[in-house]
């Protein structure tokens, strides 16, 4: 019997339900599977390719672990940097300590410029702390303006990946959304992808024009300059950013790089690993309020110092949310974001969301791999997410306190760190022979084992235990 | 080529309890080789399975044992790529965090002297043709802890060209996991299943009789799931094959 | 406590263990011959439409490529057009007027070969950062000598505390079935002219 349920509330970090439970919904949608298949394969093909181009490769690679390193090991000299640089070319900088108070602190923002409605780029750290049904609570609508965010919004769902988030979606049910929730439609011909993005690109272009208030995220922030950068693909970024007269932008305290030049690096690792191109149609640079604009900048804690504070977990604040781990996860591949119940999902949200939820709220996910290492080999700054998901399953354990299993484990590590004992176990274990007498194949377990390896023997067979183990055998 | 090494067998807990033959046959190949190979008593388990499921303080026990057992020994070979990895990547670790004063020394010390298998006979035999004969096609699955943590190669692969009599034919997607991942087959079992049955799915497109690897885990998991189907393939270890000559295929 | 000495002070006890990385290498490529012919491959690869020409015959090659009607917006006049209706930005040019306009015209800050990247920097022949965003099409002129290597080099070239917009083929997304659509928002097309 696991410690008893506490009532932790539902977060866009984490779901009512641990992983498996998740996991057995998700996979039993084959349209899902089947979509997310595809993508993730054309994506890691892709990056691959354009990998594959550069010689220097794992130089950058190292550079990018490194630079991050630095910029975590002094993450109050820059953010320091940082405020003071975008300040003097005349942007306002808040800190926020939790998505509650960032979320305040924008409503604040929007509601004293007297706007009702504002448009989005996408942004995981807006998304992280549930920034538009907070705003929506103050009678502000967030129109978002990816158009993956836009059918996700529509929708009502959460997001299924980072970088692709309606992958779970195909044309005929967006075209249907779109149809239904859209006003200037009209009606929408075919399911072609082309015609809808025309829809949407209407539909947006309108508000764009329009709207006073732009709210966006950042890819990174330079500490020596000031400047904050956006990449994106569509273009909806460049619109939020230039056209409104205020623009607001959340960021993560680890979203930075000391210097101009370090942006020589970023810029080669995140388009390539991210949508697999030399570069992404699109990079936006600011620095301060420009062009007459009002600008604000929202640094943003939200469990990140705490991540910081575990030696052993704090690589994961390198993450510059490529989402190159999602597309190699053989895990991820089957049972797709929702699984993992964060908008951070898939390898690198298995490290990432218990950190910053604290573990004891994600008990689930450091046991949600295989630990494969295919994640680690694609990450672009080197974060070596298996041994996190062992350090943090230590910690997971820790917190759930004894379990049947912890006294199994202690069981089982008495007998095999004693010689003596191990062999009494495997003498013991011979008794196992009577089972699988018919054709050496153990097909069912009885009980009281039918529950312990229940799982195995639903979909697996067992061998029969041998007459002899190898140590009492003519060695 | 050197003659008479003392080769210390880790056969790992798996193979003790479960699969004897894997040890038998590693042991049978690196005699036929020209060395001695012996078997300390004392081993038992490296202790990766606490370490990973999240016991690691539990772990230091193992590995302490392990290191009495395999402390005399100049070379320790085992036919398991997990197995190796775990000692080379935790066992230090492990001791500094949980261990008495002075393990993680001696620690650190057996895992510069452990090779897996196949790094043993390419690397510190400088061989790829062992005289083996296995007249079978063979497929190869790469398992993670060779591919990735050991990056072991194609080592395996210029082994298994050399077998005479053997097919080898090349796995589909061979690099994806097999969906083992050791308590993860029975903690996520509906994913764990979903990654077999398309690595089942692969198998059975090359029309192997076997599918072999470095990792008795692994193949077990496969194993499992072949027999549950009603396969005609089943799992060889690559040992196993390594160890077969003509003379045991034609007594087989 | 403020939010922010609050959050100062979590990440100095946060980093209380002094952790001390190695600084990093830079053994990777800061710098590359400018490969015109890279260049221009690699803007086709994206869909831009690349033309060449000398320097004396900007104007004619431009004018063959615009829109045979509507407005061109041209930013500070940098460029002539004769009998076409142009607009420079001043007085400046509402969004309702840039959606209405057929093309702009600029010059730019800086190419990139590998990448096939133009950087505009809101410079005199570029305008503010709404005029190459708004109207559909939208002609560069690259002058060869702006071209270079690689991403790093591109940076010394320039000015961080200008408003920057790198832009490596007209917008695109692959968000419906990862099929790649063209032109969503920004200029679906993307005429590149190089000169010298």
């Amino acid at each position: 019997m696991t410690s008893p349920p506490t009532a932790h509330p539902v977060t866009e970090l984490r779901a009512a339900e641990p992983f498996p439970v998740n996991a057995a919904v998700q996979l039993r949608n084959e349209q899902l599977r089947r979509n997310l298949a595809g993508a993730t394969r054309t994506i890691r093909t892709k990056r691959a390719n354009v990998v594959g181009e550069l010689p220097d490769w794992s130089e950058l690679r190292a550079a990018g672990a490194a630079i991050k390193d630095d910029v975590l090991a002094h993450l109050d000299t820059y953010l320091l940097q940082l405020e003071e640089r975008v300040t003097a070319n005349g942007g306002v900088v808040h800190w926020a300590r939790d998505g509650a108070e960032a979320n305040r602190i924008v409503t604040g923002l929007v509601q004293a410029r007297h706007a009702t409605e504002v448009v989005k780029v996408k942004s995981m750290a807006t998304q992280e702390i549930g920034l538009n049904e907070a705003l929506a609570e103050a009678g502000i609508t967030a129109v978002e303006t990816d158009l993956a965010e836009l059918i996700v919004q529509l929708g009502h769902e959460k997001p299924s990946h980072i970088l692709v988030p309606a992958i779970h979606k195909n044309r005929d049910e967006i075209r249907e959304l779109f149809q239904r929730e859209i006003p200037t439609a009209g009606t929408i011909a075919t399911s072609e992808p082309r015609v809808l993005a025309e829809v949407a690109r209407r539909h947006l272009r309108a508000k764009f024009l329009s709207t006073p208030v732009a709210i966006s995220g950042a890819n990174f922030a330079v500490a020596e300059t000031g400047t904050l950068g956006v990449v994106e693909s569509e273009g909806n970024g460049r619109m939020c950013l230039t056209l409104p007269r205020t623009l607001i932008t959340v960021m993560g305290l680890e979203k930075l790089v000391p210097t101009w030049a370090d942006l020589g690096v970023f810029l080669q690792l995140l388009p390539r690993s991210s949508t697999g191109e030399r570069m992404n149609p699109y990079t936006s640079m600011w620095t301060g309020a420009v062009e007459g604009q009002e600008f604000h900048l929202v640094l943003m804690d939200n469990g990140r110092t705490a991540t910081l504070a575990d030696p052993d977990g704090r690589d994961a604040l390198r993450c510059i949310r490529c989402s190159a781990c999602l597309n190699v996860c053989p895990v991820y591949e089957r049972t797709g974001g929702h699984a993992y119940g964060s908008v951070y999902p898939g390898p690198i949200g298995a490290v990432l969301s218990p950190q910053l939820t604290g573990v004891r709220e994600n008990l689930s996910l450091p046991f949600a791999s295989t630990l494969c290492g295919a994640c680690l080999d694609a990450c672009p700054v080197a974060i070596d997410i298996p041994r996190m998901l062992v350090h943090l399953r230590a910690k997971a354990v820790e917190a759930k306190g004894p379990t049947a299993e912890s006294a199994a484990m202690r069981l089982a590590a008495s007998t095999m760190r004693s010689p003596r004992r191990w062999r009494m176990a495997l003498r013991a274990a011979r008794a196992g022979r009577v089972l699988g007498r018919r054709d050496g194949v153990i097909h069912r377990l009885p009980f009281p084992l039918t529950g312990l390896l229940r799982g195995w023997t639903a979909v697996r067979d067992l061998p029969r235990p041998p007459r002899r183990p190898f140590r009492d055998g003519t060695a | 080529m050197f003659g008479g090494m003392r080769v210390a067998l880790f056969a790992t807990c798996l193979v003790d309890g479960l699969r004897p033959e894997v040890g038998r046959a590693t042991a049978r190949l690196v005699r036929r080789l020209g060395h001695e190979v012996v078997v300390p008593a004392a081993q038992t388990c490296c202790g990766q399975m606490h370490v990973n499921t999240g016991y690691p303080k539990q772990a230091a026990g193992l590995v302490a044992n392990h290191v009495r057992a395999f402390a005399g020994a100049d070379v320790v070979v085992t036919p398991s790529g997990s197995c190796a990895g775990a000692i080379r990547h935790q066992h230090e670790d492990v001791a500094r965090r949980y261990g008495p004063p002075g393990l993680a020394g001696d620690a650190a010390a057996v895992a510069g002297r452990t090779y897996e298998l196949s790094e043993f006979l390419v690397d510190v035999l400088g061989l790829t043709d062992v005289g083996a004969y296995y007249p079978h096609r063979v497929t190869y699955h790469p398992t993670c802890h060779s591919l990735r943590v050991l990056r072991v190669g194609d080592r395996p692969l210029r082994l298994l060209r050399a077998v005479g009599g053997l097919e080898l034919v090349e796995l589909p997607e061979a690099e994806q996991c097999c969906g083992f991942g050791g308590t993860f087959a029975v903690k996520n079992p509906g994913v764990s299943a979903a990654m077999l049955a398309d690595k089942l799915a692969a198998i059975h497109a090359t029309g192997a009789e076997y599918c072999t690897a470095g990792d008795a885990s692994c193949l077990l998991h496969i194993w499992g799931g072949l027999s549950r189907a009603g396969s005609p393939a089943s799992t060889v270890h690559l040992a196993e094959i390594l160890a077969s000559t003509t003379e045991t295929e034609e007594a087989a | 406590m403020s939010a922010r000495d609050e959050i100062l002070s979590r990440i100095r006890t946060a980093l209380a263990d002094r952790p001390d990385p190695a600084p990093a290498d830079r053994t990777y490529r800061t710098s590359a011959p400018a490969d015109v012919e890279l260049f221009a491959d690699r803007l086709r690869d994206y869909k831009a439409t690349v033309h060449h020409c000398a320097p004396a015959a900007i104007e004619t090659t431009v004018a063959g490529i615009l829109p045979e009607e509507g407005r061109i917006v041209v930013p500070a006049g940098w460029l002539d057009l004769p009998g076409r209706d142009v607009a420079t930005d001043d007085p400046e040019l509402s969004p309702a007027d840039l959606d209405a306009a057929a093309a702009v015209v600029t010059r730019c800050a800086v190419g990139i070969a590998e990448t096939g990247t133009i950087v505009l920097d809101a410079g005199e022949a570029q305008g503010r950062r709404a005029l190459t965003l708004v109207p559909d099409v939208h002609v560069v002129v690259v002058d060869t000598a702006q071209v270079v290597g690689l991403v790093p080099e591109a940076l010394t070239r320039l000015d961080p505390t200008r408003p920057l917009t790198w832009i490596s083929g007209p917008s695109a997304t692959s968000d419906i079935e990862l099929q790649r659509v063209e032109g969503v928002h920004g200029p679906r097309t993307l005429h590149v002219v190089l000169v010298g």
